[in-house]
């Protein structure tokens, strides 16, 4: 599915202010630790550095680990810790070796960059919503009392924009300081989840990416296996319920005329005529599970006539158009012809709309497929398991759906799928249906 | 009559010339693929091919690409197409052209020897053929869609077998009534539908299709 703007658990806006100011606290140790860190680095030549300097990495780490889990909770996106720092044999050499590993780590110089960034970037953006509500205060409860005071001492009292030097300017400061501790009352869980989003950058490390990847395809995988066992399932099901019954009752049929060859000649004709409706039956059955499996349009022409196939079929009136420069990957195309088979079902069952544009297009390396309905709108991806199942089917190819479906309409449904151009462009060349 | 056929199957390719020669067509070539098939349809001079709609080398609608190329250099050409699979996409570039002489038909059809003979011989003539099940889906499709609801069961009756390419002598008999009640009916369907009556065959099927695939 789309990644889009996650709100995550961000904490109320009260408490953002608050854990805004620890946040600066934190900041502060990350930026004594990282000195730290520099000085028993520093020392490693002089041999003494070697016992210093990985209880000061791990210290580092340990911190580190505890902003990730921060900006994890906060921005509702995971953010794995790394695993602290062990030599793996005793003595002096172990530790050397550590040494050596440490240094040699990219993680290790990611959590030196965060350490060094985070009291300027980080402080900034986590100090940024009290600020506001202590120079709020400082407007709305101090100024109407000191001002008078202030402004002997310092020739210019300025509140933000307002010179105040005389009652009506103080009483006009209160107003703006009020403003000031709502403002920063209020954009105290998007000062946060800033600093989880900077958090984030300085400290993903490639190899928590990777793991995270290996989790994602590891549940596509399983989802994969399970839906192509459910649909082979299906396909058994379907043979022996249909074109096998079918075939069995021909058979049968066939055998009884053999028998009465030599006595009614009426009664064998009616034999072979259930004979052949038998044949026609089990033919029937196998064209729409075929269809069903890999449609023929697709496998002849490619992704747009198939679709366009799929249009002319349509009872609402459905507009192809199609710029898609040769043929995409036999299972790319599969996947896409069945997305759009399945949003059109959708639009048509759901939104009621008097017409339909299906737009598909190739380019940078992926092939976008936009559906556009007028109809209802007030679909909801969450909500219809028919999204959700698409979204799903699209990951395997690391593709992605987005709706947008305001009450009332109009809905349009953007799919994309990354992938390349396998074989020259066989398709018929016909522009819209 | 001079027929061309083009099957990879052996057994339904020998199946077809053996039916098609029992009723006194002379088969002039059988072929498996498209390149051979495009090649007999330009030397061999047939009156009708029967041509599948899938052939190797590709194993792609290599058959209907050959026809329609053929048809292209020599319009009219009587081509009949089998397919495991009736395509509405397909029937349409068949029937673009509106010069006549198309079939298009489901394999099955084969199966009952004597509707297929004469099928092949309509087309030889100029008709046009569609298989009932493209019909029958094109009349689903104009319920749902509202367009045919103005006539009655037994005018969408006559109205799907208009549409597969029947003379109005045929319906008369598929239906069990007289041929005046079929020309009534008609009359009736073209009022309805605000279509131009004609007495050409092949016209009076375009203009139902066209109305069908509204």
């Amino acid at each position: 599915m789309t990644d889009g703007t996650r709100a995550g658990r961000a904490p109320s806006r009260i408490a953002a202010a608050v854990r805004g100011s620890r946040l600066v606290g934190d900041s502060v140790v990350a930026a004594v630790t990282v000195l730290a860190v520099g000085a028993a680095g520093m020392l490693i030549p002089l041999g003494v550095g070697v016992n210093l300097f990985p209880p000061a990495a791990a210290r580092l780490r340990m911190l580190a680990n505890r902003a990730r889990a921060r900006a994890a909770s906060w921005s509702g996106e995971p953010l794995p810790a790394s695993p602290p720092w062990v030599a793996d044999q005793d003595g002096f050499a172990g530790r050397a070796r550590l040494c050596w590993q440490i240094l040699g780590s990219r993680g290790f110089w990611d959590e030196v960059a965060w350490a060094t960034l985070d009291p300027f970037t980080g402080g900034v953006l986590a100090a940024g919503p009290l600020a506001l509500i202590v120079y709020g205060l400082f407007g709305a409860l101090v100024q109407p009392f000191l001002w008078a005071t202030i402004h002997a001492f310092a020739d210019g009292n300025y509140y933000a924009v307002i010179h105040v030097d005389s009652w009506t300017n103080a009483l006009l400061a209160v107003p703006l300081g009020v403003l000031f501790v709502v403002l920063g009352v209020w954009s105290g869980p998007w000062w946060l989840r800033q600093h989880a989003r900077l958090t984030r950058s300085l400290l993903t490390t490639r190899r928590a990416e990777l793991a995270r990847r290996v989790e994602q395809l590891t549940d596509i995988r399983t989802e994969m296996t399970d839906h192509s066992a459910a649909e082979l399932r299906r396909i058994e099901r379907d043979l022996h319920d249909g074109a096998q019954a079918r075939l069995v009752a021909m058979g049968m049929s066939l055998d009884a005329a053999e028998r009465q060859l030599d006595g009614d000649p009426e009664a064998v004709r009616a034999l072979l005529v259930q004979a052949r409706e038998s044949s026609t039956a089990a033919l029937q059955e196998l064209r729409d599970l075929v269809r069903g499996i890999h449609p023929p349009v697709l496998a002849d022409r490619g992704l747009p006539d198939a679709v366009r196939a799929l249009a002319l079929e349509m009872v609402v009136d459905v507009t192809v158009r199609a710029a898609i420069p040769a043929r995409l990957a036999p299972p790319v195309e599969a996947a896409a012809y069945f997305a759009v088979n399945e949003v059109l079902a959708n639009a048509a069952k759901h939104a009621r709309p008097h017409q339909i544009n299906v737009d598909l297009r190739y380019g940078a390396g992926r092939l976008s497929i936009e559906v556009v309905d007028d109809g209802d709108g007030g679909a909801d991806p969450a909500d219809g398991t028919g999204l959700r199942g698409i979204g799903r089917r699209l990951a395997a190819f690391d593709g992605t759906i987005a709706v947008d479906s305001p009450p009332g309409g109009p809905t349009t449904v953007l799919m994309e799928i990354p992938c390349a151009l396998s074989s020259p462009k066989t398709s018929s060349s016909s522009g819209t249906v | 009559m001079r027929v061309v056929i083009a099957e990879d199957l052996f057994l339904l390719r020998d199946g077809l010339t053996k039916l098609l020669r029992e009723h006194g067509f002379d088969v002039v070539a059988a072929v498996d693929n498209g390149p051979a098939l495009q090649q007999a349809l330009l030397t061999a001079e047939p009156d009708v091919a029967v041509v599948d709609i899938r052939l190797p080398p590709s194993h792609t609608d290599e058959g209907l690409q050959a026809a329609l190329a053929a048809r292209r250099r020599r319009p009219g050409l009587p081509i009949l197409l089998l397919s495991q699979y009736v395509e509405q996409l397909y029937a349409r570039e068949l029937l673009a052209d509106q010069a006549g002489a198309i079939g298009y038909l489901l394999k099955d059809r084969v199966s009952n020897g004597g509707q297929f003979v004469d099928a092949v011989r309509r087309v030889a003539e100029g008709g046009t053929v569609l298989d009932p099940h493209v019909i029958s889906r094109l009349l689903v499709r104009g319920t749902a869609r509202g367009t045919v609801t103005a006539l009655t069961d037994r005018e969408r009756e006559v109205l799907a077998l208009m549409a597969e390419g029947r003379s109005n002598q045929a319906i008369s008999q598929r239906l069990h009534v007289s041929e005046s009640a079929v020309t009534k009916h008609t009359a009736n369907i073209f009022t309805k539908l605000d279509l131009p009556i004609s007495n050409d065959d092949n016209r009076r099927v375009l203009a139902v299709l066209a109305y069908l695939n509204r």
